[in-house]
């Protein structure tokens, strides 16, 4: 008997009031604006966008060479290079407005204050879903990862955050502490709606000949299929420590990887790296994590959120 | 831009470390232009990682496009145990490839493996330009090196000039010397389009701004994606702040845009 429409697994998840009709999101900083991707993806198949992160006035970013291939991963030292705020709202926001999914900003910021302004010119503009507050950074001197390494400074900027925005608040956090959850545990008890994470751990290359830094900035953010392992455990461990919903990201290449995040606690998951690897993955992502639902006699992906067997 | 899963129809091994594999690849190799490349995924493990940019070599019977790889590591090193009929996991044609336009006479510089987008471009620009004599300035290590590199430029129309760092094909010397040599004293404007190692699109800017020639080279990074999303492969800009993206802003630039070091 031929599959029926109506047999097709749900796989709407909520992050706090944000409604994603699937718990595929692709990374801040892998899929540019949204457009870049327009060729290769059908937008509105995805469940949101999190932008490139907007900081309050542009930045050029870091000298190259910016990024290195490593086993199984690569190194960046971008710079968090983007348009700033202005020409985002002017020149990037009517396009994502339209692209038919959910789209998140991703913003940071040196100061807490910088952080509250662009919190709040977004919030007041149409068509963004939430913001992804990016704290963890390794690429930049000031801010960033300095909030995302101090569970103190994390949760005072969150909760200043709080005040000043309606959205879904989103907290991406840094593996690149001793303990995660208890990061987590401050943003969540200032009043965040979900944690992602986790952002790159901070690498390092060597070219032998030269005996220089593969890496203009020396050191980098690893990403891809290398760091799968420790995202994976960072979110079992953060899931089992916040009440709130704890976005996966990490390595992610195919539905089965996002899977067995989902199985680990997260209720959505971010594509990074594999974007870039191939254009179309994320979109692929969902249609595998649906036919890995049909598979198992499951009608809702999120009956399969946490659902880890440890016996 | 698109991604299309292509097939391997020919490979040949031109020299023990370059290679020059042929792909059935209809819908890029319609639409692909000079100086434009490709984004070739090496195998479906994660190691290596990244997709390889490579430039169009030519295309060949407008169904396929053919690439010439030079072995430099781990990824190209795969490419070259690769059997022909497989298939192949191409992104393209990206970037944006040189202007084919009036009114000064074309003249292209290609120096190593620069030369690689340099017979596409010869190709269509003879095409566009039927009537025009081309000259094509090719430089390399030495005859060995050049011989397989320059094959394909003997069309009517092409006026070819060699040189090599060791004199064993050609002038002895550097390309853009012998550029300068031949059309430096000339009167009238020429149009330079190269590819080709830094140190040489750095002297041929040079030497371009000096005679007043419009100059456009073609240049080479590392990168990630290749559509303009990691930033990785930023090259400073002049009289701007920041960086252009060597994969949506070029690889072909203005050289007069190109701060070089």
């Amino acid at each position: 008997m031929a599959i029926i429409d109506e047999q097709l697994p749900d796989l709407q998840v909520n992050i706090g009031n944000l409604l994603l009709k699937n718990p595929v999101l692709t990374a801040s900083g892998t899929f540019g604006y949204g457009r870049e991707y327009q060729a290769y993806v059908n937008l509105s198949n995805l469940g949101g966008i999190v932008v490139k992160g907007i900081s309050l006035e542009p930045r050029p970013g870091n000298l190259p060479p910016r990024i290195v291939e490593t086993a199984c991963g690569m190194l960046n030292a971008i710079g968090l290079e983007n348009v700033g705020l202005k020409r985002f709202i002017a020149e990037k926001m009517p396009f994502l407005r339209d692209c038919g999914t959910q789209v998140l900003a991703n913003i940071l910021g040196d100061s807490v204050e910088e952080y509250c302004i662009l919190a709040e010119r977004l919030s007041e503009i149409d068509g963004l879903a939430g913001l992804e507050v990016n704290i963890s950074c390794p690429n930049v001197k000031m801010g960033g990862v300095a909030f995302g390494t101090n569970p103190q400074m994390a949760y005072e900027l969150i909760a200043a955050l709080r005040g000043r925005s309606h959205l879904p608040l989103i907290v991406k956090l840094s593996p690149n502490v001793t303990d995660i959850t208890k990061i987590a545990q401050a943003v969540a008890d200032a009043g965040c709606d979900a944690v992602s994470l986790i952002n790159t751990l901070l690498g390092m290359a060597i070219d032998i000949r030269s005996r220089r830094p593969r890496l203009a900035n020396i050191v980098g953010g690893l990403s891809g299929p290398a760091i799968k392992p420790v995202a994976l455990r960072m979110v079992w461990q953060v899931a089992k420590a916040v009440k709130i919903p704890v976005i996966g990201i990490g390595g992610i290449s195919s539905a089965e990887d996002a899977i067995e995040f989902l199985l680990a606690g997260a209720t959505a998951i971010q594509v990074g790296t594999a974007n870039f690897v191939n254009p179309q993955v994320s979109v692929e992502i969902v249609a595998g994590i649906s036919q890995y639902l049909q598979e198992s006699g499951e009608a809702n992906v999120r009956n399969i959120i946490g659902s880890l067997v440890i016996s | 831009m698109l991604r299309e899963i292509g097939r391997l129809i020919r490979r040949d091994l031109l020299t023990e470390d370059i290679l020059r594999l042929t792909f059935i690849a209809p819908k890029i190799a319609a639409v692909a232009d000079p100086g434009q490349f490709v984004m070739l995924r090496i195998g479906k493990s994660h190691d290596p990682l990244l997709r390889r940019p490579f430039s169009i070599h030519q295309t060949p019977g407008d169904n396929s496009i053919q690439l010439l790889i030079k072995v430099v590591g781990k990824g190209t090193q795969m490419l070259a145990e690769w059997s022909v009929g497989q298939d192949v996991d191409l992104v393209g044609p990206l970037g944006k490839g040189f202007r084919i336009e009036g009114p000064e006479p074309f003249c292209l510089v290609g120096g190593g493996m620069g030369i690689v987008p340099l017979l596409f471009l010869a190709k269509k620009v003879l095409q566009k330009f039927p009537l025009l004599r081309l000259p094509v300035f090719l430089g390399a290590r030495s005859a060995n090196e050049l011989n397989f590199l320059a094959e394909g430029f003997n069309e009517p129309g092409v006026d070819l000039y060699i040189a090599t760092d060791d004199g064993s094909l050609g002038s002895h010397g550097l390309i853009t010397e012998l550029l300068a040599n031949q059309f430096g004293a000339k009167p009238g404007g020429l149009r330079v389009a190269a590819c080709g190692p830094y140190p040489m699109l750095k002297s041929l800017a040079a030497l371009c701004r000096r005679l007043d020639w419009p100059c456009e080279v073609s240049l080479e990074t590392v990168m990630a994606c290749g559509i303009g999303a990691c930033l990785g492969c930023a090259v400073p800009k002049i009289n701007q702040k920041g960086y252009a993206h060597i994969c949506t802003d070029g690889p072909v630039f203005d050289a007069e845009d190109v701060r070089w070091r």
